[in-house]
């Protein structure tokens, strides 16, 4: 793939996993980095570029969706789950 | 920020009864709020764009939820949950065609809705067969095809059960249904997104869906009525004519589209999802049987959906046991039924043992479960029945050779 698409997609990943890191959700948090992570792994070899153009575009949208709902996660926090200690994910 | 509800401020327990309710998918809260705040107009507003726009996400919705399972939109009709569902799709049918038809097939492992339906017709007149289920919990299709009476208009079987996870042979019921003219109706609340079902290959005439056992908000569920034969049906609800006059009622839009959403992200993420969740699964039934002896799985091991597990614990007391792991929310039986002292009809219609009864636990794995949760949830279960065991009399019974069915035990 082109180096600035490569670039592209390695910034939109990164951006991804550090907003889902902000939920305070346990549950919401560990689906969200461990969804992000599966979905680009399993697109990896994708070469086509309408194809990675419209994944991204995917991305994208799913990284606003994320910054709202993390938004309002923190807003409406409650208490950590039995099995989250600090430093945990 | 919000902080819990009895404001302890104790560290809250895992949640592992998703059989019960889930949590809304972030992507469906999402697609929701707009229609909880800027987007408030009524669906059903002819003559201003408030109405045209909250009427687009309304049928925006009723495709997604088509898509998910190879209907036609004209086919969903938006209801305030699957208990409604139910209730429209079996007095609805019931009563429309009851110049002729007076002849109703269930099975004995329904939800409560169901059979409570089913119960309300025998005093207008229908007559009932309540189908039992073998030890695995599956119906025997035998029975069903000599269940069929000339005037029977319609069977109802549900996809996946709730309490022990079993899944109906869906196709092989549609086929005996559709070939004696018959309409078939299933309960699908636990089965549609997390496996695939479609209505023409089933053969499925009604199915009833739920928003809250599929990451979508409480209060909605969808009823599907097939066009093509026509189910016709005697609506429940009087009133405005809404949903094709069958369910009168303005269609709570923000609802529906949280509703239209969920199906959309399960269709997206079934495969995913269920792969996951089986993994999950197959982990903490290995790992608990494994380390303890006398445990029993309720229903077929094979034709199951993963998700839901409900384990008998011999010799331990249900009730205790979910108090030993309050860590964890759990149940055993389903929340309908829970009120009451008395075990799980669902386990009395499988052949469970009256005391094996008392001893189930029903565990939900879902789309946002870990395995730190699968793990932690199996090492409280393993160390409390291990305790609780030792405290019991009749562990140490049977650890001495006894055979607890021998003994004669005295009143006082």
């Amino acid at each position: 793939m082109a180096a600035s698409s490569r670039a592209q997609v390695l910034r939109l990943y990164r951006a991804l996993l550090r907003e889902s890191q902000r939920f305070s959700g346990y549950n919401y948090r560990t689906y969200a980095i461990r969804r992000i992570r599966d979905a680009f792994r399993e697109n990896k070899n994708v070469a086509d570029s309408a194809k990675i153009e419209e994944l991204l575009k995917k991305a994208k949208a799913n990284l606003e969706v994320i910054q709202r709902q993390v938004t309002i996660d923190q807003l409406y926090s409650t208490e950590k789950l039995v099995i989250e200690s600090p430093g945990n994910t | 920020s919000g902080r819990a509800s009895d404001g302890s401020g104790a560290p809250r327990p895992l949640y592992m009864d998703v059989q019960a309710t889930t949590p809304l998918d972030p992507r469906v809260l999402d697609s929701m709020l707009p229609y909880l705040t800027a987007y408030y107009g009524n669906p059903h507003s002819r003559t201003h764009a408030y109405g045209w726009e909250s009427e687009a996400a309304m049928e925006n919705a009723r495709r997604q939820v088509a898509d998910l399972i190879g209907a036609d939109s004209r086919e969903i009709i938006f209801t305030s949950g699957a208990t409604e569902s139910n209730n429209m799709a079996i007095k609805g049918v019931a009563r429309f065609y009851k110049s002729r038809k007076k002849h109703i097939i269930t099975t004995q492992t329904e939800h409560k809705c169901v059979l409570d339906s089913c119960r309300s017709l025998e005093t207008e007149g229908f007559r009932v067969t309540y189908l039992p289920v073998k030890k695995n919990g599956l119906i025997d299709l035998k029975e069903l095809e000599a269940a069929f009476q000339p005037d029977t208009s319609l069977v109802s079987v549900m996809t996946v059960n709730n309490e022990i996870g079993v899944k109906q042979p869906i196709h092989d019921i549609g086929e005996i249904c559709r070939a004696r003219k018959v309409f078939f109706h299933t309960d699908a609340a636990q089965a549609i997104g997390k496996i695939p079902m479609d209505v023409n290959n089933m053969k499925i005439d009604l199915m009833s869906i739920s928003g809250h056992k599929i990451y979508g908000p409480k209060g909605v569920g969808a009823l599907y009525v097939r066009r093509r034969p026509r189910v016709r049906l005697e609506p429940l609800q009087s009133g405005g004519g809404q949903e094709r006059g069958l369910r009168s009622g303005t269609v709570p839009t923000p609802l529906a589209v949280g509703l239209g959403a969920a199906c959309e992200v399960a269709q997206q993420e079934m495969e995913y999802d269920h792969k996951r969740i089986l993994q999950l699964a197959e982990r903490l039934v290995t790992k608990i049987m494994n380390e303890v002896p006398d445990v029993v799985m309720n229903g077929d091991r094979e034709h199951r959906y993963p998700g839901c597990i409900n384990l008998s614990f011999a010799y331990v007391e249900g009730e205790s046991l979910l108090m030993a792991l309050k860590d964890v929310a759990l149940s055993s039986g389903s929340a309908c039924t829970s009120a009451s002292l008395e075990p799980s009809y669902v386990l009395r219609a499988i052949g469970t043992d009256e005391d094996l009864a008392h001893s189930s636990i029903r565990f939900g794995i879902g789309r946002f479960t870990t395995e730190e949760e699968v793990d932690y949830t199996v090492q409280k279960c393993i160390q409390h029945v291990k305790r609780l065991r030792e405290m019991s009399p009749l562990w140490e019974m049977v650890q001495d050779g006894i055979d607890l069915k021998s003994i004669k035990w005295t009143q006082h």
